[in-house]
């Protein structure tokens, strides 16, 4: 054996550690393994790299990767990242810490997170936020689990027809496996259908309503007459919001809703390929109990110090095992630390700046689009934010081979046969026009 | 570490401002939008400058313990070293910018890491395809038990709707299966630690979809009776699941695959060395037998005949999307970049060290602390308790307990065990300390808890008002769950 | 000592039934507040619920455990304590003055299998 800069083991170490454990070889350590069991074969892994070697290695696969000028969003969004986030997350402290058990000494942890809930129930309005979840679409499914354990006799979640595809099929999923019922509201012009709601409230077996604050096409929806049908059906009313936006838009508390739950990601969170991102749970405080994960509370040590601590534990995996709100065991924890750093640099001011650009921009672009006379509008009357759709009349492949060839992503073909478009802060004018340019061309 | 006692809202001064972003001038802006779809409500967030934000998040810091600062000695939880190198990797301005839906022909760079990936780990484990789609451990074991489930429903098996879980297991697996839709049904340990395989008999039934196990259990003990567990559960139409969070012992050891286990999941932030980031994201990829590949989740990496590398979006078979996109690719670089830098000659000292160093820490202090089941443990073991806990000196009752020892550890620079678990034992300490811990480090550590039994036995009230020299003392947690403070508006109406 | 009531009847999963007519007045016993330790919350059903013999209605938890409350009879909950939601440590403080629901009877006849003063202290004395 050789040394490995990981294992710290010296020949005379392992000499003296087999001694006082009373054995001859490493391999007596395994004595209770059946011998058939014990891989002897050689391992169909490369042979271990240098240091120099690994960072050249993944240069190269970087190298293979197509740098793209990204306007597209979809539940991913290119918001610039502060540099003081990436170097605030890469302190060891952070970086290299366990789950807060042991308060004593996790109290920069524990901290952070109840800033985090802060903020989240300051963007979202609602009264009381969880620790965080894994990403947007399981918050949702964990929250539309959620609102069966809140009512009674019900057996329905129903999800908006708007929402983004990835968050319902993984709803779907849970749901599947879970054993309840899902049901797609129909939407009009883009936007959930009130109508369609009632008719389905009627039924008398909805725990739960999941509808987009921002939509899969990108439109700010309308939540007139909603939590008054649902709440009246004894249902939750369930937004699935951008936190980013609400910073600029109503509410999941103004428009009287139950839960808010979402992605971070828009937070400033960079896109890397899908992760990882967090996602957010926050409720009403009736509701506090049933709220799935952590959550870290204030109180004060032996000596009257105010601290912080991971509380009201008695829901959780850990001790209620099968009887537990869900089976989440860790949250994102670093990632909250992230949300939390980027929207204190950001404050009000910074994230309306945010939002205003990305509106601006988008509009500008869409302006431009429907000139070139290549989409018509789809969804005419409904105000969007950052993203939005089209449809195209010409071939979206040769759109699509065009722009990805100029070092763009957009245009990017829905289900729905439309065009997708994303922009944000990051954009300049001048980015614009060049996008614009090119499919002028196509 | 030291004690600092603010809270980002209370930096705060209306017009600070910590952010910089260019001038974008538009016609169109916020302004139009139709007043009903606008907040009203005011928005607390602080106000604050860049070098508020640093200043306040880098004191936060000083009150935190992690793997840099010193070693945790906390069972199942396998607090191994965090390679540098993974996180410049992740760090790579290139991976950071793709965004999760580009075109496979862009991303060619990265579906082939997750490729090779997922046949590292495949090779590692002797499962034939992984899934790196889930988030964490919990998320493997539920993505695990739809994989299951699926396969039983794709054969219109529908009745199989229980699970077997031994009394030993991690929490979590109960609750994931619950969350699965699965009754849990509990299969007892007998004395030596091991599952029971008589009881396991009475147990097997058409009705049974599988068994979880963690294999060597929580106890650091290896089911060695695994060959015959595996043949019943098979033989009664079930799937044996492997719970991957004590993988570490049989890294390059032995292959879950090979002892007959159908589905399991990794813990990245364990076995693979990605840090546990105060609790997440960690990442929980999930391995299966050749027969449940058309199971796995989407989307998912396929390389075709030409070598390149595609994403598969829809599969009538799969159990379904189980996460927001393709996984946390920045967890799947620095486990890859870590599995890299191992390679085959590495990878079979791993497991071997970190089951050495368990035995060894074991042997050292079986004499001060209770030790349950002597014999030989793999990567972590489980004392009940002190020896002489102080209650004949402070009479019955006023004795040292397992938390005492716990906090008092914090005082001498070290994290604590994993306590209480398993609930097996009344005052379990399981202590794991991985292959990345020096002799001498587990040395000075082995005389710290022999100094805190000695202190015990003679003086343990000094214990029970541990940690003294941490940030903060013992926390009042009653108060906490009694009336929750939750956030900073909580707090100002409170006080 | 755990203290014990006369003239109370007790289930072996440690709830006490104080029987008025018709109703059924139900808490949680000293030895159970004992071992739970400080009460964080006392989980609730609502009033009009239906509750069922020997099946879970509610629960018990402190900062690191979580108990289930059992229902002793069978009926429908008339009234809940409203107290306890904001003051779970009455619980702590005295479990026979703080009784949780009260539930009027489908099935007085229940009340037969629950064990009297001088059974339930023997049960607990095992």
């Amino acid at each position: 054996m050789g040394a490995f800069s990981y294992f710290p083991h010296t020949e005379e170490d392992i000499r003296k550690m087999l001694e006082r454990i009373g054995v001859n070889s490493m391999d007596d350590l395994y004595a209770d393994v059946p011998k058939k069991f014990l891989y002897d074969r050689e391992y169909d892994l490369p042979d271990a790299l240098s240091e120099q070697e690994v960072r050249d290695y993944f240069s190269s696969l970087d190298q293979m990767n197509t740098r793209l000028k990204v306007f597209v969003g979809l539940g991913a969004y290119d918001h610039y990242t502060p540099s003081v986030v990436p170097y605030i997350l890469s302190r060891s402290e952070y970086l290299t810490a366990y789950t807060p058990y042991q308060a004593e000494i996790s109290q920069g942890t524990l901290r952070y997170i109840f800033e985090f809930q802060s903020i989240i129930c300051e963007l979202t309005g609602m009264d009381v936020s969880n620790a965080s979840m894994y990403d947007g679409a399981t918050a949702a499914a964990e929250a539309a689990v959620m609102s069966l354990h809140c009512t009674k006799k019900k057996s329905r979640v129903l999800l908006s027809s708007t929402l983004l595809p990835n968050v319902i099929k993984v709803v779907r999923t849970y749901a599947k496996f879970r054993g309840y019922e899902i049901s797609l509201l129909a939407a009009e012009q883009g936007q959930t259908s009130l109508a369609a709601l009632q008719k389905e409230l009627e039924q008398g077996d909805v725990a739960g309503v999941i509808v987009p604050e921002l939509n899969r096409y990108g439109i700010i929806e309308d939540f007139t007459g909603f939590a008054e049908a649902i709440h009246g059906a004894g249902a939750l009313a369930i937004e699935y919001c951008d936190p980013s936006s609400l910073a600029v838009l109503r509410t999941p508390a103004e428009w009287d809703f139950d839960v808010a739950v979402g992605d971070g990601q828009s937070l400033g969170i960079p896109l890397c390929y899908g992760g990882p991102y967090v996602g957010f749970m926050a409720c009403r405080k009736e509701y506090l109990r049933k709220l799935p994960g952590r959550i870290v509370g204030e109180t004060k040590d032996a000596e009257g110090k105010r601290c912080f601590v991971l509380t009201l534990q008695a829901r959780e995996q850990h001790i209620k095992r099968e009887r537990a709100t869900s089976n989440i065991c860790s949250n994102q924890s670093l990632m909250t630390l992230f949300v939390t750093v980027y929207t204190s640099l950001m404050g009000p001011q910074g994230l309306y700046d945010v939002n205003n650009a990305s509106y601006g921009g988008a509009h500008y672009l869409h302006d431009r689009l429907l000139r070139t006379g290549k989409f018509e509008e789809v969804f005419p009357d409904r105000p969007f934010l950052k993203e939005f759709v089209l449809r195209p009349s010409c071939a979206v492949a040769d759109l699509q081979k065009k722009l990805l060839d100029a070092g763009y992503f957009a245009a990017l073909e829905t289900e729905e046969g439309y065009v997708s478009f994303c922009v944000t802060e990051k954009h300049s004018k001048e980015e614009i026009d060049a996008l614009v340019e090119l499919i002028k061309e196509v | 570490m030291r004690y600092y006692d603010k809270l980002i809202f209370e930096c705060s001064k209306k017009g600070r401002r910590g952010y910089s972003l260019p001038v974008r001038k538009y016609e169109r802006t916020l302004k139009e939008l139709t007043a009903s779809l606008c907040r009203t409500l005011a928005l607390g967030l602080p106000e604050v400058s860049e070098v508020d934000v640093v200043r306040h998040y880098t004191n936060l810091s000083q009150m935190n313990f992690g793997v840099d600062t010193g070693f945790y000695p906390l069972g199942s939880c396998t607090m191994k070293y965090n390679p540098k190198i993974n996180e410049e990797i992740a760090a790579m301005p290139g991976f950071q910018a793709l965004h999760p839906l580009q075109p496979a022909e862009t991303v060619q760079g990265t579906l082939r890491i997750c490729y090779e990936l997922e046949q590292s780990l495949a090779a590692i484990t002797g499962m034939a395809h992984f899934t790196l789609n889930p988030c964490a451990g919990a998320h493997g074991e539920l993505t695990g038990l739809m994989i299951m489930r699926q396969y039983h429903m794709s054969r219109g098996d529908f009745k199989r709707t229980k699970v077997i879980v031994p009394d030993s297991a991690h929490g979590t697996n109960p609750a994931s299966a619950a969350a699965c839709g699965l009754d849990v049904v509990v299969v007892k340990s007998k004395e030596n630690g091991l599952i029971d395989v008589e009881a396991l008999k009475q147990l097997l039934n058409d009705e049974v979809a599988g068994i979880m196990m963690t294999n060597p259990n929580t106890l650091g003990l290896f089911e060695s009776e695994i060959d015959a567990i595996a043949r019943l559960v098979h033989g009664c139409g079930g799937l044996l699941y492997y719970d991957g969070a004590n993988m570490n012992p049989l890294l390059g050891v032995v292959r879950p695959g090979d002892m007959g286990f159908d589905i399991m999941h990794l813990n990245l932030h364990k076995t693979f060395s990605t840090p546990h980031g105060g609790g997440g994201p960690g990442s929980g990829p999930v391995g299966v037998c050749e027969r449940l590949l058309k199971h796995l989740p989407t989307p998912r990496v396929e390389k075709l005949q030409d070598g390149t590398f595609t994403v598969l979006h829809e599969n009538e078979e799969s159990a379904g999307q189980v996460s927001a996109f393709n996984g946390h690719f920045g967890i799947l670089l620095r486990a890859y970049s870590y599995i890299l830098m191992l390679g085959k000659q590495n990878l079979k000292y791993a497991g071997r060290f970190a089951t050495l160093s368990a035995n060894y820490i074991k042997e050292s202090l079986k004499d001060c602390y209770k030790l349950p089941i002597p014999s030989i443990c793999k990567h972590e073991f489980v004392f009940d308790g002190l020896i002489d806990d102080g209650s004949k000196v402070a009479g019955e009752g006023n004795g040292a307990t397992t938390l005492d020892v716990a906090k008092r550890l914090l005082d001498f620079g070290y994290h604590a065990p994993t306590i209480y678990f398993p609930l097996l034992f009344h005052q379990s300490i399981m202590i794991e300390p991985t292959e990345t811990e020096s002799l001498e480090t587990m040395d000075d550590f082995i005389e710290v808890m022999r100094k805190i039994a000695a202190e015990a036995a003679t003086n343990p009230s000094y214990l029970k008002s541990a940690p003294h020299n941490a940030p903060i003392r013992r926390p009042d947690e009653t108060t906490a769950a009694r009336q929750p403070i939750l956030k900073y508006a909580d707090e100002a109406s409170v006080n | 000592m755990s203290k014990i009531v006369e003239g109370l009847l007790y289930s072996e999963s440690h709830e006490w039934v104080k029987v008025e007519g018709n109703v059924a007045v139900i808490g949680v016993t000293d030895f159970a507040q004992k071992e739970m330790g400080d009460i964080t919350y006392v989980d609730m059903p609502d009033e009009e619920d239906e509750v069922t013999a020997e099946e879970e209605f509610g629960a018990l938890e402190s900062v690191k455990a979580s108990s289930e409350l059992f229902s002793p009879v069978s009926g429908v909950v008339k009234e809940v304590n409203g107290a306890l939601e904001d003051e779970p440590e009455l619980v702590n403080q005295d479990a026979f003055a703080n009784w949780i629901i009260k539930v009027e009877m489908s099935d007085p006849a229940e009340l037969e299998t629950l064990l009297d003063a001088a059974g339930y202290k023997e049960f607990i004395k095992e």
